[in-house]
């Protein structure tokens, strides 16, 4: 009886990889992409070229087929260095690539996975309406049907990888009719982008993930082909569920990898500033910060690597997926929160990466479902509210 | 073409390194990696197997059961096939360089043999020539451009003071990489999961005719350099210390 705690070899061999690959090629640009608030196509190619889109694809639609495990090592890789970057791979694999694989009929996944699994194109994921967030019931963006055609009016907004000329398309959810218990009807269309009547706006002036693409989706009388629609008709709200909970655990792997990054940062800042004569890591209030932040980013890992197993065991996975999604998002705002602490008035200057750090952090706790969202979803799993 | 690389596993160049014994280093918790200069020789043989149709690159290592997980980055990288000598004996680099002669003997129509100019770890910086010498062939070393022509291999060497020296080589022959030479590629997933796959060669060195590993050289001592003294701050009004520091630099450090 005993349990292992080791990785696969392949999945250390694959987290050496994209370390090498993120301090080699990303870090010396991450700071002024992040300044100028650009995207890098060329950083999102080299992903595609290691194989970083389409862990959940095989090979016939040219994914890798690795499945979670890795897909969270090669995230927690990335965000260790730059989250921007991780963003990148994090949306365009659960939210690009995911509802079309899981969800999408043979001709669109023949059509569409190809050039997204290998980085030329992302695919966004437009469920966030201006007046609907945590409450995603409060969708106005409707579609009806015309012929064999349906007609989609409204607007997205907070979505990644949807906007620029690398942006093949989104998928889209809609109010497509009223169920028969009188509830609005979800469905989900597969949008290409320069279809007529939809338009797309990148938005600036963020906080935080600058270099990675957000945008603002716009529909005014947009018409798509009946065979756009995903899955099936009413099936929309489900698949937007199922995907959210299966991006919660990219989410939660970026928590990791910014917790790490500014972990280390802080241990190695420590040692070498000296106050009053000696490193402030022998200041025990410092030493004991870093203690905390060590047992913490262990708690993350093995919570997050554990629901990362249980979905790649076809196991449920979705109490898992919010506890370490609200987890590791909250163990980054503790560690970067003591990384910039222990900075002092360095850690506020954009001179040093734990700067970026701080502000990358925050949207972890609030994007694919806020901390109080995940609250929610594991008190729902407890049973809470079954009184 | 017959492709081969020899390469060693080393510890990382971040890893800190403590003596064990007067013989060894302390083998816990170092992070083995690929020697950086073979790094080099690995993605100019891959670009040559992919510039020549019907190629292929073996890695061929020398090294204890850990130097596996380097072999498999190796093969991840694009390599197609890999033989380890498996030994946990410490071996000197010329019976290094027997061993792999022999090994790559066994291969008859053996071409370009790529390796690292030196490996990090030791220095000694004499296998791939001893190598050529027990092959019989040539070879060539801190190769900073390479290209293949006809039957024939161009190489651009560098010599002192950034001068260089273009030389040509029959084929088979021994390329001795230095940095410069080319960007190593990193492995992909997909390479990474192909590798999986891959059968290594396993050899010992009894099987390659190697009963003594030492081959008349034998490692006497192994020792850290001294640990630095402490630095000293010169105190004092500008131009005072300014002289003292002058007649320190004389008087004690002799550097001047």
């Amino acid at each position: 009886m005993s349990l292992n705690y080791d990785l696969p070899e392949d999945a250390n061999m694959i987290r050496d990889s994209i370390r090498d690959f993120a301090e080699n090629v990303i870090k010396p640009q991450a700071r002024e992409l992040d300044a100028k608030e650009k995207f890098s196509p060329e950083i999102t190619k080299q992903m595609g070229e290691l194989g970083l889109f389409g862990f959940a694809v095989p090979g016939e639609y040219g994914g890798n087929g690795f499945g979670y495990l890795p897909y969270m090592v090669a995230v927690e890789e990335l965000a260790r260095i730059d989250s921007s970057q991780a963003a990148t791979v994090a949306a365009h694999n659960s939210l690009g690539i995911g509802p079309i694989y899981y969800f999408g009929n043979e001709e669109q996944k023949k059509k569409y996975l190809p050039p997204l699994c290998s980085g030329e194109k992302v695919w966004g994921f437009g469920l966030t309406e201006p007046d609907a967030g945590s409450d995603a019931g409060g969708t106005k963006t409707n579609a009806v049907k015309d012929g064999n055609e349906w007609v989609i009016n409204g607007a997205k907004m907070f979505i990644t990888n949807a906007s620029t000329e690398y942006s093949l398309g989104s998928t889209v959810q809609a109010v497509t009719g009223k169920r028969p218990d009188g509830k609005k009807e979800y469905s989900c269309f597969l949008v290409e982008r320069g279809t007529k009547g939809f338009e797309t706006k990148t938005m600036h002036e963020k906080m935080v993930w600058r270099a990675s693409i957000t945008s603002e989706l716009f529909f005014d009388d947009c018409r798509v082909p009946e065979e756009s629609i995903l899955g099936k008709q009413g099936e929309g709200f489900r698949q937007m569920l199922t995907t959210l909970d299966r991006g919660r655990l990219s989410i939660a792997a970026m928590g990791l990898g910014c917790a790490q990054g500014a972990f280390e940062m802080a241990v190695k800042y420590a040692k070498e500033r000296k106050q009053f004569g000696k490193s402030i890591s022998t200041f025990q209030i410092n030493a004991f910060k870093l203690a905390d932040m060590d047992t913490e980013i262990e708690c993350a890992r093995n919570l997050l690597y554990k629901a990362a197993w249980l979905c790649d065991q076809g196991r449920d996975y979705q109490k898992h997926a919010s506890m370490a999604k609200l987890y590791c998002a909250e163990v980054a705002h503790r560690c970067v929160n003591h990384a910039v602490q222990l900075h002092g008035g360095y850690g506020l200057m954009k001179e040093y990466d734990v700067e970026r750090f701080y502000r990358d952090q925050k949207i972890l706790e609030i994007g694919e479902g806020t901390s109080e969202i995940c609250r929610l979803v594991i008190s729902r799993c407890i049973g809470c509210y079954d009184v | 073409m017959n492709i081969y690389v020899c390469m060693k596993q080393v510890p990382d160049t971040e890893a800190s390194l403590t003596v064990k014994d007067g013989k060894s280093i302390n083998e816990e918790n170092i992070k083995w990696v690929i020697n950086p200069y073979d790094e080099y020789a690995i993605e100019e043989a891959l670009k040559l197997k992919e510039k020549e149709p019907g190629s292929a690159v073996t890695v061929v290592t020398l090294g204890p059961a850990r130097s596996e997980s380097s072999i498999r980055t190796g093969l991840a990288m694009g390599a197609e096939h890999a033989v380890h000598i498996e030994t946990d004996e410490y071996i000197h680099h010329k019976a290094t360089a027997k061993a792999l002669a022999n090994a790559i003997k066994q291969d008859e129509n053996y071409g370009v043999i790529f390796l690292g100019k030196q490996a990090i770890d030791e220095d000694s910086y004499q296998t791939h020539i001893l190598l050529a010498d027990y092959l019989g062939i040539p070879a060539a070393t801190n190769i900073t451009a390479f290209s293949f022509e006809g039957d024939k291999v161009i190489v651009e060497r560098e010599i002192d003071e950034g001068a260089k020296e273009k030389i040509e080589m029959t084929v088979p022959c021994i390329v001795g990489a230095t940095k410069g030479l080319n960007e190593p590629r990193y492995a992909s997933l997909m390479g990474i999961m192909k590798a999986k796959k891959i059968p290594i060669k396993k050899l010992t060195l009894k099987e390659l005719g190697i009963e003594d590993a030492s081959i008349g050289i034998k490692p006497l001592k192994l020792y850290a350099p001294p640990e630095k003294p402490p630095g000293r701050i010169i105190e004092g009004e500008l131009e005072d210390s300014v002289k003292e520091l002058v007649r320190l630099l004389k008087e004690e450090a002799k550097v001047l």
